[in-house]
């Protein structure tokens, strides 16, 4: 009797957190998957008319911009915030003097949220009272710095403040992956007399795989869902040339009375966002299945 | 079952605990955005106003332009069952609110007061549905005007504006004495708000036909062409920066001689009157040239949601507090607006406000009051998105004229 | 001076840690950028503000903002400052991180020494979890909470953030356990230990590193988010992040930019407090599982 109980306890611990997720997430998935097949407007309906939401969506010149921005910043981003992430945590593995103390201003930015810092790097990209204005008053009159305001460039300004706040965390994970590594194999490699450059991109980088994986997981979720980044610092403007994803979807579902539209964008961007991480957690628990 | 009776019971004991001590009393919770300095100080009259009746007053600010943010919250309470007593609204939002049936009816109150005298019929549209009364109005703004530094004006020749071809002359003059000729926010209600006036400027029908009633072949006709082209021009006086400026910044430019005019619904005074500037003196206000005779408006309203039987005789009092005349003068006098009862003295508004209260009486009287589309008063949100779409990537420079005015009549009849 | 190679440091000449320390600094300084913008401008006058140098730091230091944005500042039309949506936050903050860090412990014990038939799969899903925009949730969730009547209460917040951090809660501890010896554990139980015996005195003890990431990761989520802040709360469980856009955001009026940024330091403060504080627990709790697979 009391094995049998024994048996069931840790399912019946498990059991609400499954079932909060199975409600709250999936069961909102699916609700929010019928919402895009309905007429709804300003309030949900249930008059279903199809995939008429989803050939409007991508007749959307709007959307169109909104997955040319996602898929310009997110591969920036991506990249840049991993190799800037490595770089100083090789940087910092050097034995360093006041180690902490600069990991600790590396990683400060992810504590912070942009509706905080939103403010800031307004005025820091602002070529009126920004960086710009700066320069020329410390007397360097050519300099130029009007990205935020050209509806080409407008984009990057959101990827060099997206990398402030992420690359410190990347960074944090790199260390540790590199503080991981076994002594022994970098030992016997100086032995055979590799040099500091050799030993890092033939041997220690390539141990870095899993990192560079979980990093990617990371900043991929993060690269979709950016929202308030983008309503702090450009408020999808120039125009409607910073317009994101996650940006369009509450527009559309919130505020311009389209939630069928709102719904159906909602959809692709989970769809976009499975097929990124399914692979990647099926690998994760494969291998570690094997492992056993 | 046991689960759900948990996780209420715990959470009824948390509410009792902050809500006990006021149970009894009367109280409106109140959603608005008016959370900056002379706004708020504006709400506290009729906050006063209603604490001095026993009622207590629940604030819930949500800030975000125009309400956006707002509108958003509003949504998640309706469907949470928990609306909040009075909302502020604009336009069309409200009429949407009325329709799917979560307002209030305040016939009772507004028909013991006799709103329906003093309310202009323009704002009625708004604030009754289906015969009964939904919202009480605080307000009517204006959005078709054009704030002028006054010593600017003058190096300029010193003729205000009038028409489309002095605006341009005055414009360039200013060029030529090196200041910013037009002050702008690029942002995509600012262009909106200039957009009205320049479609308003080409004639009231073409407004009526293109904006209020969105007749496809106005939106792509010769004429919008023109009112593209004319934003171009516009554009082309835009300091470099215009770029997501907010509108108060672009106004202070107007102040400190940076720039020579800017295009701004009447709110753009308050910013003025704080900076000790006296109006005829050291700023002009005149219409969107162009303009004269009509009045684009838009209309701040309490819209009262259908509240639990206890909560109504508060939310009576509240409306009532709010078509209160001093209230009404009190409010708008800060605000920069005039107020939305015609029945008010003019004696405690300055220049432009008394120049403001005139044209409405006079553009109500003559047919020429039209809803602000900028301002959610023109066309439902979806349709005014769509519009702001193009008007703003046109503004900057992603179509020509002619493509705007393709663009335009395409997304509006794709946001229908 | 060359480094010693006890560690995978590189051999390096004195040119070459000059040049280390040089870009190590550099970036220092991109990294602190807007934290200084933000304190140098908090301390100015408003009028310093208008006429001066954004990256100069204050020629007359005062500390009104900070006592404004704290006490007295207009948020709505209450002039309480920020004080009363601070203590919101905590009450909101404090039992959310409890709950989900304890909760994604059990489960992560559950998943790792007491496997299932369908034990991944239920992690995959729960995992899953953890990717979906939020924007998407918001509707059918106000629905809930309005039938579980917690609508618009700080239960309600805390109810929202619980279940929305599980799935990262999970993967930590799951992670970390993952590594722990599962031999312990078998021979407590022979030793007569029971599920919670186990887990209280075997497993928690050890746990100190993916406690520390769980509540840093949990903490900032919860302490920063706005958009469920927005959406659930009511006049009187408002937490900070929205009081702050309140402030920040206010349409129309004299923008005072000094009292804005005091806020907003006000409002980043416990967070960068718990980073500050446990962020070298941060880097060893990253090393000792969530990281690796």
């Amino acid at each position: 009797m009391r094995d049998r109980l024994q048996e069931w306890v840790p399912r019946i611990v498990l059991a609400p957190s499954f079932a909060a997720i199975v409600i709250f997430v999936y069961g909102f998935i699916l609700y929010t998957g019928w919402l895009s097949l309905t007429d709804s407007r300003m309030l949900p309906n249930n008059e279903f008319i199809g995939l008429a939401n989803y050939e409007k969506l991508f007749g959307l010149r709007h959307w169109n911009v909104a997955l040319k921005n996602l898929f310009i910043f997110g591969t920036l981003y991506i990249v840049i915030s991993s190799a800037l992430g490595l770089f100083l945590a090789i940087l910092l593995d050097q034995q360093i003097r006041n180690e902490g103390f600069i990991r600790t201003v590396y990683l400060y930015p992810m504590a912070i949220s942009f509706i905080v810092t939103g403010v800031a790097w307004k005025w820091f990209l602002d070529p009126g009272i920004g960086l710009q204005n700066t320069m020329h008053q410390w007397g360097w009159q050519s300099f130029e710095f009007t990205w935020i305001k050209d509806r080409n460039l407008a984009i990057y300004t959101i990827v060099i403040a997206a990398i402030w706040q992420s690359s410190g965390y990347v960074m944090a994970m790199f260390l540790a992956g590199l503080r991981g590594v076994d002594n022994e194999v970098i030992k016997a490699a100086q032995v055979d007399g590799a040099s500091g450059f050799l030993i890092y991109r033939r041997i220690i980088i390539p141990m870095m795989r899993p990192v560079f994986l979980s990093a990617f997981v990371v900043l991929t979720h993060l690269a979709i869902k950016s929202y308030d980044l983008i309503v702090a610092m450009t408020g999808g403007g120039p125009g409607r040339a910073t317009e994101m994803p996650a940006t369009f979807m509450y527009s559309y579902t919130f505020t311009r009375n389209q939630m069928g539209v709102g719904a159906s964008s909602a959809i692709i961007m989970l769809i976009m966002i499975f097929s990124i991480i399914v692979p990647y957690l099926y690998s994760e628990i494969r291998a570690g299945r094997d492992k056993k | 079952m046991k689960f759900q009776y948990a996780l209420k019971a715990s959470a009824s004991v948390a509410v009792l605990c902050i809500a006990a001590p006021m149970a009894m009393a009367e109280e409106v919770e109140v959603l608005h955005w008016w959370t900056s300095g002379g706004e708020a100080a504006a709400l506290n009259v009729l906050k006063d106003n209603l604490e001095a009746q026993g009622v207590t007053w629940q604030d819930m600010p949500v800030a975000g332009g125009s309400g956006v943010e707002a509108m958003t919250v509003l949504r998640s309470r309706v469907t949470s069952g928990n609306a909040p007593t009075a909302v502020q609204m604009l336009g069309f939002d409200i009429k949407d609110w009325a329709t799917e049936g979560f307002l209030g009816d305040l016939s009772e109150v507004a028909d013991e007061e006799g709103w329906a005298e003093v309310v202009p019929p323009a704002l009625q549209e708004f604030s009754k549905y289906d015969g009964k009364w939904i919202a009480a109005p605080v307000n009517v703004h204006s959005t078709n005007w054009m704030w002028i530094n006054k010593s600017a004006l003058d190096a300029a020749g010193g003729e205000a504006p009038e028409t489309w071809d002095d605006l341009i002359a005055v414009l360039d003059k200013m060029q030529e004495n090196g200041i910013v000729p037009l002050a702008h926010g690029g942002q995509a209600w600012q262009d909106g708000t200039v957009f009205d006036s320049v479609v308003l400027g080409l004639g009231d029908d073409f407004y009526k036909a293109a904006i209020i009633d969105q007749d496809p072949e106005a939106l792509a006709s010769d004429q919008m062409v023109e009112a593209f082209e004319r934003m171009e021009k516009l554009a082309t006086y835009f300091d470099p920066n215009f770029s997501g400026r907010d509108w108060n910044l672009a106004s202070a430019m107007v102040i400190n001689g940076e720039a020579g005019m800017q295009a701004m619904g009447d709110w753009a005074k308050g910013e003025f009157l704080r900076a000790d500037l006296v109006p005829g003196e050291d700023f002009v206000c005149i219409r969107f040239p162009d303009t004269q005779g009509s009045v684009l408006f838009n209309s701040d309203q309490f819209a009262m949601f259908d509240v639990s039987e206890d909560k109504v005789g508060a939310q009576k009092l509240m409306a009532s507090a709010v078509m209160d005349p001093d209230f009404q003068v009190a409010f708008n006098t800060v605000k920069g607006s005039v107020p939305a009862r015609t029945d008010v003295a003019d004696t405690e508004f300055d220049d432009c406000g008394k120049k403001g209260m005139a044209d409405l009486a006079e553009a109500a009287q003559n047919g020429t009051l039209h809803g602000s589309m900028a301002h959610g008063h023109g066309a439902s949100s979806n349709i005014k998105s769509a519009i702001f779409d193009v008007v703003t990537a046109h503004v900057n420079g992603e179509f020509s004229a002619q493509e705007a005015a393709e663009e335009l009549a395409a997304a509006v009849e794709a946001a229908q | 001076m060359s480094a010693s190679s006890q560690d995978n440091a590189l051999q390096t000449s004195g040119i070459m840690r000059a040049m280390i320390y040089a870009l190590l600094i550099f970036f220092v300084i991109y990294y602190l950028l807007p934290l200084w913008i933000m304190i140098a401008n908090s301390l100015k006058p408003l009028e310093e503000i208008h006429s001066g140098d954004m990256l100069a730091p204050p020629r007359s230091i005062t500390f009104e903002p900070w006592r404004s944005a704290w006490s007295t500042t207009q948020v709505g039309v209450e002039a309480t400052g920020l004080r009363p949506y601070f203590i919101n936050s905590i009450l909101m903050v404090v039992p959310a991180v409890v709950l989900s860090t304890f909760l994604g412990a059990l489960n992560g014990y559950v998943l790792t020494k007491w496997q299932f038939r369908g034990a991944n799969l239920v992690f995959g899903l729960m995992l899953l979890a953890c990717f979906i925009p939020f924007q998407i949730v918001l509707i059918p969730m106000a629905r809930i909470l309005g039938m579980l009547g917690l609508a618009g209460t700080i239960p309600g917040l805390v109810m929202v953030h619980t279940i929305y951090g599980l799935g990262f809660t999970t993967l930590f501890f799951r992670n970390y356990y993952a590594a722990f010896p599962t031999e312990l554990v078998r021979a407590a139980q022979i030793d007569g230990a029971s599920f919670f015996q186990v887990f209280w005195r075997i497993l928690v003890p050890s746990s100190g590193p993916i406690i520390v990431v769980t509540i840093i990761w949990q903490f900032t989520n919860v302490w920063n988010d706005f958009l469920f802040g927005a959406s659930f709360s009511s006049y009187d469980s408002t937490p900070i992040t929205v009081a702050l856009n309140n402030l920040v955001n206010s349409s129309t009026g004299v923008k005072e930019y000094n009292v804005h940024f005091a806020g907003a330091i006000l409002a980043a403060l416990p967070t960068l407090i718990v980073y500050i504080v446990s962020g070298r627990y941060f880097v060893r709790g990253l090393m000792a599982g969530a990281v690796k697979g």
